[in-house]
């Protein structure tokens, strides 16, 4: 039976955020850096894909195959390569992935459409929950400031692009800047969090100054490091 | 109008099978038909509470898959005549149970009754995921420790989203029952206190069921703590919890504690 037109295929470009790994040569020193970042805080990366940022690393591809493995062994998918060779033949590794964009592979193919525009980008918008946020849960804003009125319960999880503000205790985990952003914050009526990140550099309860336990907080980064200070 | 309500908790061993006999026991005592179900397939226990076990013939899986009808697995009370029980399958597992099956059999038993009582599994799975789909309020048992109240916030999330009422985009109601409550342990710091509770939970409380050897002696006996010697501190709590249920304004008096050491714990439980 032939297929008729009006059952064309339908397909279109869109944009996803995910985290990006950057190895640093040499790999087998940077491997035990990351080793000792997943001991401290296991299942940071969850079931998230990764992308692979290769840039700047002089590898062949038996070495970008090893790097793939030793990764996934550790737990990290990755769903992409940015940055590898367009020489290296075979489909053994992740699709090669240019910088923010679709694969080149796809881009040819898609070259036929008029005028394909870059990712729309949405103006920043900021999400408010009226809610406690309960263990288990996990609320992802990947456009700007997650706003919560009530309380985030230990075990739930929030993930925001801009800045992050808990009208009630944090509990759980906070991550404000989570796609880069350095200047996102973390506000807290009360600190009781199980992990803090701001950027991607984070701490765990743990770490946190003892002193800034149970206070109103307020989270940054200040030259790089991680500065949390009370607002009373 | 019916009303179903789900006894849950998260945890296991925090009391719901107790609670879903006492407060069936006491609100069958106003009067009301009531009837309780036991969904934990595989591990019954509340014909053992009930006092029914040596009587039980049909199950809810019986009835949830037509082959039985409920006259046929519904047992009554022999102390109080307006109350049944609808006893979990020991030989099946919760995979028995589906959606379809359990929302006609509750759907039968909104008919017949004033209060239908889901009695639900420990975990977040296929068990507890079902005993609590149909119902239109849950009562939410924790004991005053770490574990238990986050697994009750977990289970508040999932109240909130997991059952028909939340599909729909209404409000289900969630009561607070706190149950082996130590004033004096609480005092110490080795609980946590009745607000830290609540500060964690942001659900209504319903009631605080004191620790009592009365009990555990009520379930090795097969009686509901409500039913008979209502001198005991855990049967009073349990009967003006079930008139809270219906509405009715009965003050709560707290157990004497001093101040909260919650910090404390919090501190040694984040390590």
């Amino acid at each position: 039976m032939a297929i008729s037109d009006s059952q064309a295929i339908r397909f279109r470009g869109r944009s996803y955020f995910a985290l990006t790994l950057t190895p640093e040569a040499p790999l087998g020193a940077w491997l035990t850096r990351l080793d000792a970042c997943l001991a401290r805080s296991p299942g940071f990366f969850g079931p998230s894909p990764v992308i692979l940022d290769l840039q700047g690393l002089e590898l062949a591809k038996a070495d970008a195959l090893n790097l793939v493995g030793a990764l996934a062994q550790r737990g990290l998918r990755i769903l992409g390569l940015d940055g590898a060779k367009a020489e290296w033949p075979g489909d053994d590794l992740p699709p090669h992935i240019a910088s923010g964009r679709e694969a080149r592979g796809a881009e040819s193919q898609m070259r036929a459409a008029p005028n394909r525009a870059e990712p729309m980008r949405k103006p920043a918008s900021q999400l408010i929950i009226e809610e406690p946020v309960r263990s288990g849960q996990c609320v992802t804003h990947a456009l700007g400031d997650v706003i919560v009125i009530g309380s985030v319960g230990s075990g739930a999880e929030i993930v925001a692009a801009g800045s992050i503000h808990v009208y009630g205790a944090l509990r759980g985990r906070a991550m404000a800047g989570a796609y880069g952003d350095e200047s996102a914050r973390i506000f807290c009526r009360k600190l009781e969090a199980e992990l803090i990140a701001i950027n991607g550099l984070y701490q765990t309860a743990d770490e946190i100054e003892t002193r800034m336990r149970l206070q109103p907080a307020q989270i940054r980064l200040v030259g790089g490091a991680m500065r949390i200070t009370s607002f009373e | 109008m019916a009303k179903v309500v789900v006894v849950t908790s998260g945890k296991g061993g925090v009391g719901k099978t107790t609670t879903t006999a006492a407060l069936g026991a006491a609100l069958a005592q106003t009067g009301d038909k009531v009837v309780v179900v036991d969904f934990d397939v595989g591990l019954r226990n509340l014909d053992l509470v009930m006092g029914a076990e040596r009587r039980v013939v049909f199950d809810l899986i019986n009835v949830a898959k037509g082959e039985a009808n409920l006259s046929q697995a519904l047992i009554r009370d022999r102390r109080v005549d307006s109350l049944y029980l609808l006893a979990a399958s020991q030989t099946r597992d919760k995979d028995a149970l589906t959606e379809e099956g359990v929302g006609a059999v509750i759907a039968d038993l909104r008919e017949r009754f004033d209060w239908v009582i889901c009695d639900s599994p420990a975990g977040i799975e296929r068990g507890a995921t079902l005993a609590m789909r149909f119902a239109d309020l849950a009562v939410v048992v924790a004991n005053p420790e770490v574990s238990s109240v986050r697994d009750s916030d977990r289970i508040i999330g999932l109240l909130d989203s997991k059952t028909i009422k939340a599909e729909r985009g209404e409000r289900m109601e969630k009561f607070l029952l706190l149950t082996r409550y130590d004033a004096a342990r609480a005092a110490r710091g080795d609980m946590l206190s009745v607000d830290d509770v609540l500060d964690i939970l942001s659900i209504p409380l319903l009631g605080i069921v004191p620790e009592s050897k009365d009990v555990l002696r009520a379930s090795n006996i097969g009686a509901p703590v409500s039913i008979g010697n209502l001198t005991s501190p855990a049967a009073i709590a349990y009967i003006d919890a079930a008139r809270r249920l219906c509405g009715v304004p009965v003050p709560l008096i707290r157990p004497v504690e001093s101040k909260s050491l919650f910090g404390r714990i919090f501190t040694r439980r984040a390590a």
